[in-house]
């Protein structure tokens, strides 16, 4: 373990609460910034017992793409949820589907899951990660095979060259 | 036109709330309760969020992340003990 | 005068999800389909909300000032792990439902 890695076992986590910390602070000043970098070592390193595994950010510019693509999915299929909540009941094709995933990490599968509740349309239900399998329910499915390859396609491919796994 | 649009965003929100407490009333399972509780919460924020705007001052800010946070807590707390009967294990 | 026009759609655009959310709660036919009216439209309607007052506070200081995007990055953390706390529960209190079509 090189002397970087001991002092900072988190580098990701140690900048979110630096910047977190500088967003909420009234005003930017020197000592909150001091206060900040405080923290934002502290913290990581005092914790750093809870923390199950450590996923390495391998391509942290795939993840800007991803993020971006994640908000763009979120605008635009909120009209549809929209829509469906409104219009006529009865053409509502609500379904439980499985989706089977190959992600060991449970962080990275952590992250599938939240993605695919955040996304319009579905709830990520249960987590089986023995199986490998993600209960999903969606609120409108015309084809199954064609959720869970949008799934697949779409978030859990570009997470898995993020992460490296 | 800020003050046409804050008084009509108001009432929406006030009809969103008044159908939140339809839901909490009518149930029928403790889920969909607690579901109804977390979705008030949320309209909350946004709430307090437009008085924030109207009043153009920044305290209302941290009441609306005091109720975000209180409203996460409370919706995990009341699921976990569905869930074990134990809010803490 | 244009942020004025900015915000005023925004706040709307936002208070319109949040009542879609809350018709979706009222009126759709189980919990489980329930559940996706408020962790989708409301989120997006908070976070129209959040934005509106973001730009309201930047151009009232003169400043940009980034602190409401703390309350959509909560909600966007929290809004999945209530959901998938609210299914299990649900699915301990009503069992669990086979794959394929609920109705």
């Amino acid at each position: 373990m090189t002397l970087l890695a001991r002092v900072l076992p988190q580098p990701t986590i140690t900048l979110v609460i630096i910047g977190l910390w500088m967003v909420l602070a009234s005003s930017p000043s020197l000592g909150n910034l001091l206060l900040a970098v405080i923290l934002g070592v502290s913290i990581p390193w005092i914790t750093q017992s809870f923390w199950p595994g450590r996923p390495q950010l391998a391509r942290p510019l795939a993840g800007i793409a991803l993020f971006a693509r994640v908000v763009g999915d979120i605008i635009l299929a909120n009209w549809e949820v929209a829509r469906l909540v409104v219009g006529p009941l009865d053409r509502l094709r609500p379904a439980f589907i499985d989706v089977p995933i190959d992600i060991d990490d449970p962080f990275v599968a952590t992250l599938l899951a939240s993605i695919v509740s955040l996304t319009p349309g579905t709830v990520s239900v249960d987590i089986d990660r023995a199986a490998g399998i993600l209960h999903v329910h969606a609120l409108n499915v015309a084809v199954e095979s064609e959720l869970i390859a949008t799934i697949k396609h779409r978030y859990e491919a570009p997470l898995k060259e993020i992460f490296g796994c | 036109m800020l003050s046409f649009a804050i008084p009509a965003a108001l009432a929406l929100m006030a009809v969103a709330m008044g159908l939140n407490l339809l839901r909490l009333v009518k149930g029928p399972s403790t889920p969909d309760r607690i579901l109804a509780l977390d979705t008030l919460t949320i309209n909350t924020i946004a709430l307090v969020m437009l008085i924030g705007i109207t009043a153009s001052t920044a305290a209302y800010f941290e009441a609306a992340l005091l109720i975000a946070m209180m409203g996460f807590v409370g919706t995990v707390a009341l699921c976990k003990f569905l869930l074990g009967g134990d809010i803490i294990e | 005068m244009i942020l004025d026009i900015i915000i005023s759609l925004l706040i709307l655009v936002g208070a319109a999800f949040a009542l879609v959310g809350s018709i979706g709660l009222a009126r759709l036919p189980d919990f489980f389909t329930r559940l996706h009216g408020p962790t989708k439209a409301t989120t997006l309607g908070v976070g129209s909300v959040v934005i509106a007052s973001l730009i309201h506070s930047s151009a009232g200081t003169g400043g940009v000032s980034l602190r409401e995007l703390a309350i959509s990055l909560f909600l966007f953390i929290t809004a999945p792990v209530s959901a998938h706390l609210l299914a299990k529960a649900a699915l301990k209190t009503q069992g669990k439902p086979k794959a394929g079509r609920t109705h």
